[in-house]
């Protein structure tokens, strides 16, 4: 069922005992985990679970207060060195897509590139060119966030991500926002992404592309991972009471 | 298919019944509307035949011929009225090159400053000196004319000048990276065309009418713009100290009248640093810039707060470092979202350039109580000439940032 030609063994990221607090509310309690180069994890659970501030502590955009974060092999520390380059290698895309809104689609792709990678500015358009034509979007490239939908808009988000070629792609909730007819364009993205080999944390509700895509699924509750296994296991034989719950809910409808 | 065709085709419909129609159904549809326009029409008639009357019989509008260069350039000796023209020509020169360069808004403004160049070949500007008698010398009117004629070849010279550098900004492209060096670099240039050197020199004390004042808005406009996006950034900051530096600043300035801190420049100063003389006009000017630094950081401040989280985020995951994401990503958005309030900012500080002539400077305003001291009785038509001159420069400036938001497509994007 899963798709393991692409998975080493070398893990990119090793989490151990990762806390995080907002102000007097526990989010994140004690996470310890760790991805392997390449492979694809689904990260679901009822809101407030913490699902989305664990991913957002891998790129540091929230701090955890306890335990380590090393990141290909480098720990992420308030060393904004280390920070940084920790967000070359890791991609992020949003739920709300965060495009910039005053530059057009092409230019909110080769910011980085041009001002970040060094690279010249024919150089990164090129290469944006490439990315928008892989996400089937070369047509938009010179026209505004505002002038196209919004699963245009979140492909544009991927290849803004894609244009730094990370290491690892880190998606919070990609398909939320969107109209119910987007969301297949989307998906339809991170799976040839995924088949790249592309290392992908996903959070999602898309219980149907957890099953296709990922080689393990992890839930989160209250801040702890409750249940974590390959997609077959997860959703035909859950082992914990509150997975199941939240499986028969999701899926009923 | 058909029905299709037939809905494309209804045309709106139509509302216009001409300007009696019009007049009917907003002005007379009622009795007490009619009565309205009526009364209406009446205050009007008075009220503008008041003004025209005075304005064509009574009002002695010649004081404002007599003293157009008074106006221009206050006190300026006459016989160094040819560095205030060259300093003009650097200016003309950098403007037509960068019309040249960049069109758009910039090309549109300096052909409306080429038109008001070309206005003033025609129309008198020269000192005309009163004559109590009704005898005029031969000598004197031949100085007369050659004095016409010597600022009208200047103005030539001018508007040749604009013309040739709007043609070598289209061609030379390669200029546009030099072309804001060059604004920047003309400023400490005119300072030291216009005071000069050795015993030629101009002391700023001698600096005057609207020349000083557009002197003492573009210094501060220019300055204090900068000043402002740096102070609100402080104002944001996480370390607590620039936080806090930043945030008493703004207060304090704030807190006080303009008037205060431009006596306080004048005179505290002095009292405080015995030891050296500042000039005064540049006291004045770094008042003035300090002045409104403080507000311009708060418009600045409220276009920050307006920018959502995300886009900071979205800067951060690209992996832009913070000046990176606050000038690609963040300032852009943040300033087009306050440039009504920035300009408001700029048009104050324009008019409020005119309180230095409470501290003895002679800007317009001075130079119009100067004027209004050898010309009694005519402080109507000399005010309400200097209100026209600072409205035309205020709207001018509210209509360009009403243009730039309209190529920016402010409330679009």
């Amino acid at each position: 069922m899963t798709e393991n030609e692409n998975t080493s063994n070398d893990p990119i990221i090793i989490c151990e005992d990762v806390h995080k607090w907002f102000d007097d509310f526990h989010v994140l309690k004690g996470i310890t985990t760790t991805f392997k180069k390449g492979e694809k994890a689904v990260i679901c659970g009822p809101s407030g679970s913490g699902k989305s501030t664990f991913i957002r502590t891998i790129n540091r955009l929230e701090e955890h207060q306890r335990g380590t974060i090393i990141v290909d092999g480098i720990e992420l520390t308030n060393d904004l060195r280390n920070i940084n380059l920790i967000r070359q290698e890791v991609g992020m895309v949003f739920q709300q897509f965060n495009l910039f809104p005053h530059l057009s689609n092409l230019k909110n792709i080769t910011l980085g590139p041009i001002r970040v990678r060094k690279l010249s500015k024919r150089k990164a358009e090129e290469e944006a060119l490439a990315l928008l034509e892989r996400m089937g979007i070369a047509d938009q490239a010179y026209k505004y966030p505002s002038e196209i939908s919004g699963g245009q808009q979140q492909r544009v988000a991927i290849a803004r991500a894609l244009a730094m070629e990370p290491k690892i792609m880190l998606f919070d909730e990609p398909t939320s926002a969107l109209d119910p007819e987007m969301i297949s364009e989307v998906l339809d993205v991170m799976r040839e992404l995924a088949h790249s080999g592309m290392t992908m944390l996903v959070v999602t509700h898309e219980m149907g592309f957890a099953r296709e895509v990922a080689d393990r699924v992890m839930f989160f509750d209250e801040g702890v991972v409750v249940e974590e296994a390959v997609p077959a296991d997860f959703f035909d034989n859950p082992q914990h009471e509150r997975t199941k719950l939240f499986i028969s809910q999701t899926l009923q409808h | 298919m058909e029905e299709q065709a037939d809905i494309q085709q209804i045309k709106p419909p139509t509302n216009a019944k001409g300007p009696v129609g019009w007049l009917r159904e907003n002005l007379f549809n009622t009795w007490y509307n009619a009565l309205l326009t009526c009364v209406a029409l009446l205050f009007l008639y008075f009220t503008f035949k008041g003004i025209l009357t005075w304005a064509f019989t009574e009002a002695e509008w010649n004081v404002i011929p007599a003293n157009l260069q008074l106006f221009a350039i206050g006190p300026y000796p006459r016989d160094q009225v040819f560095r205030i023209w060259i300093c003009l020509y650097i200016l003309t020169g950098l403007l037509g090159l960068s019309a040249g360069i960049w069109r758009g808004i910039v090309q549109r403004w300096t052909i409306v400053v080429g038109s008001i160049f070309l206005v003033f070949l025609v129309i008198p500007f020269e000192i005309v000196p009163r004559q109590d008698s009704n005898y005029v010398s031969i000598e004197f009117r031949f100085n007369l004319i050659w004095l016409i004629f010597e600022s009208r070849r200047w103005l030539l010279g001018n508007i040749a000048i604009l013309i040739v550098t709007f043609f070598l900004g289209n061609r030379i492209s390669r200029l546009r990276p030099w072309i804001l060096g060059g604004w920047i670099l003309s400023f400490p240039i005119i300072m030291f065309v216009l005071h000069g050197f050795g015993e030629n020199a101009v002391h700023t004390s001698l600096w005057g009418g609207l020349m000083l004042t557009l002197i003492l808005a573009v210094v501060g406009i220019a300055v204090s713009f900068p000043l402002g996006v740096f102070l609100a950034l402080c104002r944001q900051s996480k370390l607590p100290a620039i936080k806090w530096v930043s945030i008493f600043y703004i207060e304090t300035v704030r807190g006080v009248p303009l008037i205060t801190i431009l006596f306080m420049g004048n005179t505290l100063i002095t009292i405080f640093i015995p030891y050296f003389t500042i000039d005064q006009v540049l006291k004045m000017m770094v008042a003035i810039t300090l002045f409104s630094a403080a507000y311009m950081a708060e418009n600045v401040r409220g276009g920050l707060q307006s920018i959502p989280r995300g886009q900071h985020e979205a800067a951060q995951a690209v992996g832009l470092n913070y000046v990176q994401s606050m000038l690609f990503v963040v300032l852009p958005q943040a300033l087009r979202a306050v440039i009504p309030a920035i300009v408001g900012q700029f048009i104050a500080l324009f008019k409020d350039t005119s309180l230095v002539s409470i501290i003895g400077l002679i800007d317009l305003l001075g130079v119009a109580k100067s004027i209004l001291a050898e010309w009694l009785g005519r402080h109507v038509e000399v005010y309400l000439f200097i209100a026209l001159i600072y409205f035309i420069f205020c709207f001018a400036m509210s209509k360009v940032s009403q243009e730039i938001e309209a190529e920016l497509g402010v409330g679009k994007r």
